[in-house]
């Protein structure tokens, strides 16, 4: 129905080919980026090609990030309407750029934001037609943004993260996570962040080149798909419809 | 036109909601944007038309040397000479104090004219359909304002001059004290009540605000070592300003926080920028520069906000080195290579926009 080229990216999850099921079903995967190189152009990406799947597709998109207009019209430019997917109950906006955890909560509801997150996650899904139910894509944007809504307490978001995991296992959900590598690299802060790696099956990582920046080439991408285990490394450019993806020297596939 | 809200092309959506509903010292940008000077012309070019609306502006201070102070000054005086709302922070006891080095306008005949005169690069190069030069990137943009000249989208500033008075008085202008504040809600409060006035609607915008806060986690405040709570601000400002017709800048010491949340804060920016001290009597950096005595810092772009768009901006530098000139407009200007002595075997040094290709360490930011 949607001719749609397939790139790099799409090879390395598993997308390129139009197989039942979906590559992603039932998967967890996590994207790590800088403050130099933003990955949330690949939540985008994401999102685009779980709405072009099939009609029956539904996305949870949580967003800590930017509000529903930022999304709307970035994907406008790729040519998806959200609104109307909105409207037709293909797509879920959860909009938790409030979302505060009153301070010192834990011993009564612990977390209680983020389970009161979970619940009402679970239930929009519970809520859906059957045979969308086993078609769900749960999109976070971002966990270091949640991590400040929970007040730094980083184990209730794994906890949230778990919970979510059961979703995948339960329902077959496909859970996409952002999150910043760079804030984690020192010595103490970096359990959060393996313990994502070890809960991911698809770790993307989104890195500039060595060489810094450049206006051809914004950065690079090493996708583990420990799935089908490969390892794949490329080189990224952004533009307002797509994504290029291409090898060290080449301008395009 | 009934149908055009409908149609998904940006173009007619820029042209529906054209600069003519737009306060003064307002202007639109890319992507549905509406930008505000942020006082140095120099650096509206170089993030391509100034701050977008609903953006939150980092600035990494360098403890050796106040060259943030000289950013907030000038993003503050542009606000006021447009009569836009202005909310100052800062941990000295007194900021109103701070009011009064503010500079002033640059009288019109002081204004120097630097680049090409406008008519000159339109004669060149392409001639390009009238409807299509508003997407020709910010020189195009800028002439235009300068020729209106009656409400300039920015300003110079000279920096010799203090601010008149009547600039600042029966304006909505909040100075805030921050030293003292046993937790950050009563900033948080004041900062809420002052962006409750700028809501942002479909339509119009009047008028924009700005909030300035100077050295947020300054050590002489309470609160400096409450991480959690200064990001939980920071994030809950960001939200509001978004959802408001305002910008934010905020600067900081990144030196007086641990690595991890420095780099937690550098997320939060829309656009970061850092400042950096010059030694006065580097004879390296005077060797492999030009114009290096007349310096007084170095400006680094780290980010620049990328808002309703996925597309990043890549620059093409990113440092700037900080003059005076005449002592008394700041002027920001790429970093020119020295000719290199031929004796040495290396080519001589072209001028233009270099980062950091051939730079020593010292240079690295």
């Amino acid at each position: 129905m949607n001719q749609r080229s397939s790139n790099l990216l799409d090879e390395a999850l598993g997308l390129d080919q139009a197989s039942e099921p979906w590559p992603l079903k039932g998967r967890v995967v996590a994207i790590e980026d800088r403050v130099e190189t933003s990955g949330s152009f690949i939540l985008h990406h994401l999102l685009k090609r779980s709405l072009s799947r099939n009609s029956s597709n539904v996305s949870i998109f949580i967003a800590f990030a930017q509000p529903f207009s930022h999304y709307d019209r970035v994907l406008r430019k790729q040519g998806w309407n959200l609104v109307s997917q909105r409207d037709n109950g293909r797509f879920f906006f959860f909009d938790m750029l409030k979302l505060q955890c009153p301070v010192g909560d834990e011993g009564i509801t612990p977390g209680g934001g983020l389970i009161a997150l979970y619940g009402k996650i679970h239930k929009t899904i519970s809520a859906l037609p059957e045979i969308s139910q086993k078609n769900v894509s749960i999109i976070i944007d971002d966990l270091s943004l949640m991590e400040v809504a929970a007040n730094g307490s980083s184990d209730h978001v794994l906890d949230f993260l778990h919970y979510c995991r059961t979703l995948t296992s339960e329902f077959d959900c496909s859970l996409i996570t952002l999150n910043h590598e760079d804030i984690y690299s020192t010595e103490d802060g970096s359990t959060f962040l393996l313990q994502m790696a070890y809960l991911a099956d698809i770790l993307i990582k989104v890195e500039p080149l060595a060489t810094g920046l450049a206006a051809d080439v914004h950065g690079q991408l090493t996708v583990s798909n420990k799935g089908r285990n490969k390892a794949s490394n490329f080189h990224f450019k952004v533009k307002e419809n797509m994504v290029e993806c291409f090898y060290p020297g080449r301008s395009r596939d | 036109m009934a149908a055009a809200k409908t149609r998904s092309s940006s173009f007619s959506g820029n042209l529906s909601s054209a600069a003519s509903s737009l306060g003064p010292g307002l202007k639109c940008g890319p992507n549905g944007t509406v930008l505000l000077s942020s006082g140095i012309p120099d650096l509206d070019k170089i993030l391509g038309g100034g701050f977008p609306l609903g953006s939150l502006v980092m600035v990494m201070e360098d403890a050796e040397a106040p060259h943030h102070m000289l950013l907030l000054r000038n993003f503050m005086s542009q606000g006021l000479v447009h009569s836009q709302p202005l909310l100052y922070a800062s941990p000295a006891r007194d900021p109103r104090g701070f009011l009064g080095t503010l500079p002033s306008p640059a009288a019109s005949k002081d204004d120097k004219s630097r680049g090409p005169e406008p008519d000159q690069l339109q004669e060149k190069g392409l001639r390009i359909a009238w409807q299509y030069k508003k997407y020709f990137g910010e020189n195009q943009l800028n002439f235009d304002g300068q020729r209106d000249g009656k409400h300039k989208y920015s300003n110079e500033f000279n920096l010799r001059n203090p601010l008149e008075r009547h600039f600042i008085n029966g304006q909505r202008v909040d100075c805030f004290s921050i030293q003292d504040s046993p937790d950050l809600s009563i900033l948080q409060d004041r900062c809420t009540t002052f962006l409750s006035q700028l809501p942002r609607n479909d339509g119009s915008i009047s008028c924009a605000g700005r909030i300035a806060i100077q050295s947020f986690c300054a050590p002489q405040c309470v609160y400096s070592n409450m991480e959690w709570e200064m990001l939980s601000f920071i994030r809950s400002l960001k939200n509001m300003v978004q959802s408001s017709n305002s910008v934010a800048i905020i600067t900081f010491p990144p030196s007086l926080l641990s690595p991890s949340f420095c780099k937690r804060w550098q997320h939060m920016a829309d656009t970061l920028l850092s400042v950096k001290a010059i030694q006065d009597d580097d004879k390296e950096l005077a060797q492999l520069l030009t114009g290096y005595q007349d310096m007084i810092g170095f400006l680094n772009v780290h980010k620049v906000a990328r808002i309703n768009t996925q597309v990043p901006v890549i620059l093409e530098a990113t440092t700037f080195s900080i003059k005076l000139q005449k002592r008394r407009y700041l002027i920001l200007e790429c970093l020119n290579q020295a000719p290199v002595d031929g004796s040495s075997g290396t080519s001589y040094g072209t001028s233009g926009s270099c980062s950091s290709s051939s730079k020593t360490g010292n240079l690295d930011f």
